[in-house]
């Protein structure tokens, strides 16, 4: 089960990996190219996934679209680590204290704000980009690390080694960087591909409501939104960006659970 | 108990003030001149100061803030600059839709997870509950508004069993009401169903190892019985803190979903704001959002510490 997990979920991510990084030098077909005459085409040998209102092919746009879905996922959970991380590790050094309390209302805080109302709010006052939709699934996954840190450290901070190192002279911020912070990259390379499909969700979503990623760029949730009013005449339009979305984010929640199992061998005695 | 509650109500003031400073930060944060913008072109300065003194954007940002939040107390939420109506009457016409969906939502993925969780619990290892994680698993990766799309593309397209948007207004009858939303609860409550159906698998199999059980089957519960009696009560902590949880995620789903479907409900309004820049709708819905996340969660707490006795002394 647990071998199974891995193997599908990485065999998935590595895949839209690969399309999106192949997307640099080779699609099908052209994502700029626009052809009306070819436009609504079933799938077929010359367009695998068929073509969209404007005759594009639908297996190139998706291709590029990974692209837009990965990098935006990828730097908003970065944004998430940079601030979160740092902030969960001093906040578990000075646990109880006043910076503690201050970081832990302002996690709850940001946690009041769902993350698309974050990203409406930023949209409203700078206006819809690919940018601010990073910006606003960032500052959501950053309270997540925070919290996920603070935790892991705290029980770390117990531990008779750490106490050791204290006892030698370390002080609280190098103990935090030079034994807490490797001892919990586990649980943050899980968190991390937790989070990754969350924004991976999250980015489809925005550019559905057009908050996202702006035309040209293809988009998955852009796609979606163009497909929505064609759905009728062209249910392929539809069909093929949603099952990019899914087994995108089936496959990085299956290597998350794969990975937290291999990772910690607790839960592998436990099972 | 009374300490608890006082704490968490001074720590529930805190909150909803913090957050209308941000919410109130970030709409002041807003380039140009919202009074010329909705005066439009051609309107003489003496319009756009006479529009600015009745939008309140005189003063300075502290006397501003002041009135604008203790407007959202009193319930005068400020015009709107599109639609020219107070934004209380636009915002009590959008709940009419948006409470129903939310609360049938709710309704759904809670009836649907609790059994399911409950029988993969009790039946764990079985195909029943590799059914239930496989199904849970794939329904969390599904993206609500795809799968909104999806089913308005079976019943509403290739079936005709209901319309594919819109909503015809509560006057024209219970249950056309109830059946325009019928697709969109759905829609919203599978990805919560799933998550909720996850907890309430991995809380029951947390209560069926207990000592408790033990001793409910020892004074002669059968095994169905101790299940219900004790380990379904005790897995209903969890599962209410998630509920709280999901309350945000659902009133942000219901923003995408109110769009694919064409309802007129808050979401629909908020993202209107947005495209019309009409920045007290914005402002005050958002502010509203977030006020309903933090009282949810408020209750939640205070549900809990009902639940679960040892809770409420201090930690």
């Amino acid at each position: 089960m647990r071998s199974l997990s891995l193997l599908l979920g990485g065999s998935l991510v590595g895949l839209f990996f690969a399309a999106a990084l192949v997307s640099f030098f080779w699609t099908p077909h052209g994502v700029e190219q626009i052809a009306i005459q070819l436009r609504f085409l079933p799938p077929s040998a010359a367009h695998p996934l068929g073509t969209d209102h404007l005759g594009r092919d639908i297996l190139s746009m998706l291709m590029v679209g990974a692209r837009t879905s990965i990098a935006v996922a990828i730097v908003a959970v970065g944004m998430g680590v940079a601030l979160g991380v740092p902030l969960g590790l001093v906040a578990a050094a000075t646990r109880g204290g006043l910076i503690d309390e201050i970081i832990m209302r302002g996690n709850d805080l940001i946690f009041a704000f769902p993350a698309l109302v974050i990203a409406i709010l930023i949209t409203a006052v700078f206006g819809p980009s690919a940018l601010n939709a990073i910006i606003a699934i960032g500052i959501f996954n950053t309270p997540v690390f925070a919290r996920v840190t603070r935790g892991a450290a705290l029980s770390l901070w117990t531990l008779d080694y750490i106490r050791a190192a204290r006892v030698a002279g370390k002080g609280r911020a190098r103990i935090s960087v030079e034994h807490i912070l490797p001892n919990i990259a586990n649980l943050l390379i899980v968190q991390g591909t937790i989070q990754f499909s969350l924004g991976i969700l999250a980015e489809a979503g925005l550019s559905y409501l057009g908050l996202g990623a702006q035309p040209p760029t293809p988009s998955w949730g852009r796609m979606l939104a163009d497909a929505q009013t064609m759905v009728a005449l062209a249910p392929h339009m539809a069909i093929f960006p949603g099952l990019a979305i899914v087994l995108t984010v089936l496959g990085l929640n299956l290597l998350g659970d794969g990975l937290r199992d291999l990772l910690d061998p607790r839960l592998r005695r436990a099972r | 108990m009374l300490r608890h509650l006082a704490e968490r109500l001074l720590s529930l003031g805190l909150s909803l003030f913090a957050a209308s400073l941000v919410v109130f930060a970030v709409i002041e944060l807003v380039p140009g001149d919202p009074a010329a913008f909705m005066l439009g072109m051609g309107a003489t300065p003496e319009a756009i100061a006479a529009l600015r003194r009745e939008l309140g954007l005189e003063g300075t940002p502290l006397t501003r803030y002041l009135s604008w939040a203790g407007g959202m107390l009193t319930g005068d939420f400020g015009i709107s600059y599109t639609y020219r109506v107070p934004v209380s009457q636009l915002v009590l016409d959008r709940l009419q839709v948006s409470l129903p969906l939310a609360a049938y939502a709710l309704l759904l993925s809670t009836v649907i997870a609790l059994p399911v969780g409950m029988l993969a619990a009790v039946r764990r290892g079985s195909a029943t509950d590799m059914a239930v994680m496989g199904t849970t698993q794939l329904g969390i990766a599904v993206p609500n508004f795809w799968f909104a799309i999806l089913l308005v593309l079976v019943f509403s397209i290739k079936l005709r069993w209901v319309g594919a948007g819109g909503f015809p207004g509560w006057e024209v009858g219970l249950w056309r009401g109830i059946g325009a939303l019928t697709l969109p609860a759905v829609a919203l409550a599978l990805p919560q169903a799933s998550i909720l159906a996850r907890v309430m698998r991995s809380a029951v199999l947390e209560t069926l190892s207990q000592d408790y059980m033990r001793t409910a089957r020892a004074k002669g519960l059968s095994r169905r019985q101790a299940v219900f009696r004790h380990g379904f009560r005790n897995a209903l902590i969890p599962v209410l803190t998630i509920l709280g949880l999901q309350f945000s995620f659902l009133l942000a789903g219901a923003i995408i979903i109110e769009n694919v479907f064409f309802l007129p409900g808050l979401g629909r309004l908020v993202f209107q704001g947005i495209t019309q820049r009409d920045l007290v709708v914005v402002g005050s819905v958002v502010m509203l959002l977030v006020f309903a996340v933090i009282v949810v969660n408020f209750l939640v707490d205070i549900a809990y510490a009902l639940a679960d006795p040892r809770l409420r002394r201090p930690a």
